[in-house]
């Protein structure tokens, strides 16, 4: 009898010190969409953060993007989801924050790093409150080969007038196909065309909050005018281009059969593998010689913590470490195309992320003009823009006719357009 | 005395060999079926779910976006649909007739030639035949111009007015399999009999195909008519592969399977509704449903089966 209460005490004591073991080693999961950087993350990123913080362990699980945003909702529903959470900006996080799913953390000492406008793609609508902390965001612009620009002696554009010159003579040299970019995909018209070069037309921000505002519309001129230089794309693109998918336009380019990639920054490490030439970059051309220019820098990625995470002083510490300068440099160099948003002045090594950058400098910032608020309803105006963008360059929809279904679908919901 | 009648014995054994099937097909099958129809008649109102009854589908058939959308999906349905019939049906009696030919060589070869694509995924079949017809890594652009006919070649998956048919016929390259398999299998059960004393009134070749075979296997077209109603009006896979969920070019390949798949789960920026989701998917039971009773109630039941 004292023999069996005797081993029910050492049985006991075995489980307490397990315990004490685990508790001394934190183990934080992050969800993500990223699977393209689990080596990076894997090797760069988290044994930084472990070095300097002995006790919490990390670990990154990434999920396919097309993927990410059902299964997260249906892992926090369960409540298996990880502490941390990767967060899409605007609505999607939104809606996690209000569904309870994600944790407040305007108070955290690291968010002082950002600035209004990289915070805005996680805040409530009135900014009061901050649900991720901004990790990164993507900049547009057209990356071209620099060996083909040599070869049929043309120079980088400047302006409107400069940049259908040189397309046109790149397409009478015949060699290279002037620009590679279909409407398969659809999203690609949209993104890298419409919302690249528009902001040139609305003046960044301040056309996208007079939209927001209702003081602009979809049918004044600033908002039709992309669709009208999107009509006089067709003939640059590629033979077929109404069946050329995204990865069919990244090949292209990089096999060296096309001179102009219409782009967003996140290419550039992907490219960078691929092309056996020289790449260089120029922003959205200016209507005039000497207009101010304005780019898309969009936020893209984001990091917040799951209210029901079980150890969220860590979680904590993580997010904190996020928002440092460090964490800026190493994720910048690590991921070139991916800039952090944090204010904190930071270099980069490769000399094409460079260039992206420097044009934080030289032009006015602003972010994709579908994304907050405005597709929050149906019809769902980012996706309308997609289809919109699509039909003008193929010709079966006219910029003007464009503008007015845009606008109609979201006066049909959205009280400051009606 | 008569015996006292013995009063009904449960047959155990009946429920013990059902139970395993009933119980996981109404696990799988019946209570998700019946919750997607609860589903569609609930909307979510500040992060709780309100019953509103019908409103969901007034939404789908009164308001112009959704029924815009609707419509067309459904319009893309039947074409979708009317293809198979057209198609491959004929194309899989006239295969089953030919390979059913007893002086054929290799039969079985041919045979398992065509079903094999049936077993491919559709991520294989969609991913393969978009490379096949891409203009520019594609080998059609090519073995057109080799013959002289490039003029015909259009980027037809990108083209508003091809990439319906051009999916749909693609569809049915993967299963003209089905129903020449289920043909073959019923002209091989007509009995040499039947056909030789048709011979000795001379009935033969092709006009004993239309005479004796077809009527014979009528009831077989009739049941292959209907899966491929039922498969077709849940297509979503081949489509979400080749296009998309956005079922692209301007939704011309978009079909109720697509549809609800988007409305359901969302989309980029379009956040899913499980309920307008839940509404599509029962419309989508409903016109199944209605085709299926037309088909038992209006043709099976006049059908003639002969007996050997």
């Amino acid at each position: 009898m004292t023999k069996l209460k005797l081993s029910y005490v050492l049985l006991a004591t075995t489980l307490i010190s397990g315990n004490a073991v685990l508790a001394q080693d934190v183990t934080l999961t992050i969800e993500s969409w990223r699977n393209d950087d689990l080596a990076i993350w894997q090797d760069q990123i988290i044994p930084a953060f472990e070095a300097q913080n002995p006790g919490i362990k990390v670990k990154f699980v990434p999920s396919a993007p097309t993927e990410y945003d059902a299964v997260l909702n249906s892992k926090l529903e369960a409540g298996s989801a990880g502490d941390l959470i990767t967060c899409r900006p605007f609505d999607a996080s939104l809606a996690l924050f209000e569904a309870g799913h994600l944790a407040d953390i305007s108070g955290l000492e690291g968010m002082a790093n950002f600035s209004p406008v990289a915070k805005s793609g996680w805040s409530t609508d009135d900014a009061a409150t901050q649900f991720c902390v901004p990790m990164a965001s993507v900049i547009h612009g057209f990356i071209y080969n620099k060996d083909a620009f040599a070869e049929v002696g043309v120079e980088v554009p400047a302006t409107e007038a400069e940049f259908f010159a040189v397309l046109g003579k790149i397409k009478e040299d015949g060699n290279y196909t002037p620009m590679a970019m279909g409407t398969n995909d659809q999203w690609e018209a949209a993104t890298m065309g419409y919302n690249n070069i528009g902001p040139n037309y609305w003046k960044g921000e301040e056309g996208r909050l007079a939209l927001l505002a209702g003081d602009q519309k979809l049918t004044d001129e600033p908002w039709v005018a992309p669709y009208r230089q999107l009509a006089k794309w067709a003939p640059y693109l590629g033979d077929g281009y109404e069946a050329q998918t995204y990865p069919d336009s990244q090949n292209i380019f990089t096999l060296g059969r096309a001179a102009i990639y219409p782009a967003g920054s996140w290419e550039i490490s992907g490219f960078n593998g691929l092309a056996d030439f020289e790449m260089g970059a120029f922003y959205p051309p200016v209507a005039a010689a000497g207009d101010e220019c304005y780019i898309s820098d969009h936020t893209d990625i984001g990091i917040g913590m799951n209210t029901k995470s079980a150890h969220p002083e860590a979680a904590k510490a993580f997010l904190n470490w996020v928002g440092s300068p460090e964490f800026a440099t190493l994720y910048a160099n690590a991921l070139p195309g991916f800039f952090p948003l944090s204010s904190a002045p930071i270099t980069l090594d490769d000399p094409l992320a460079q260039e992206f950058i420097s044009w934080r400098g030289k032009c006015h910032s602003s972010i994709r003009s579908t994304y907050q608020i405005l597709s929050r309803g149906t019809p769902n105006l980012e996706n309308e823009t997609w289809n919109a963008s699509v039909a003008v360059i193929k010709g079966e929809e006219t910029p003007e006719d464009a503008g007015m279904r845009l606008q109609k679908g979201l006066a049909s919901w959205y009280a400051p357009q009606q | 005395m008569a015996p006292k009648p013995r009063p009904p014995r449960i047959k155990w054994h009946v429920i013990v060999f059902l139970a395993p099937a009933v119980l996981v097909y109404t696990a799988v099958m019946i209570y998700p079926l019946f919750n997607t129809l609860r589903l569609s008649l609930f909307t979510e109102v500040d992060q709780t779910r309100v019953f509103v009854g019908l409103q969901n589908f007034r939404t789908l058939f009164g308001d112009a976006f959704w029924s815009d959308h609707f419509w067309n999906a459904l319009a893309n349905n039947f074409w979708f649909f009317l293809i198979h019939m057209l198609v491959q049906n004929p194309v899989g009696i006239a295969l089953a007739a030919i390979l059913s030919h007893p002086k054929l060589r290799f039969a079985s070869f041919y045979r398992s030639a065509i079903f094999i694509p049936t077993i491919l995924s559709f991520v294989i079949v969609g991913f393969a035949w978009k490379l096949i017809l891409s203009p520019i890594w594609g080998i059609a652009p090519g073995m057109l111009d080799a013959v002289g006919l490039k003029q015909l070649y259009a980027p037809w998956l990108g083209k508003q007015e091809y990439a319906l048919t051009a999916l749909s016929l693609v569809s049915v390259w993967q299963f003209v399999g089905i129903p020449m398999m289920l043909i073959y299998a019923a002209l091989l059960s007509i009995p040499e009999g039947i056909l030789e004393a048709a011979e000795v009134e001379g009935i033969t070749g092709l006009s004993a195909f239309w005479k004796i075979k077809l009527p014979l296997i009528l009831p077989s077209i009739g049941i292959i008519s209907i899966l491929t109603f039922v498969a077709n009006f849940n297509a979503f896979d081949l489509i979400y592969a080749a296009q998309g969920a956005l079922a692209g070019p301007d939704f011309s390949t978009d079909i109720l399977g697509t549809f609800m798949y988007r409305t359901f789960f969302g989309f980029q920026l379009q956040l899913g509704d499980p309920h307008m989701g839940s509404t599509i998917a029962s419309a989508m039971f409903a016109i199944i449903l209605v085709g299926v009773c037309l088909y038992l109630f209006g043709i099976q039941r006049r059908m003639h089966r002969y007996q050997f």
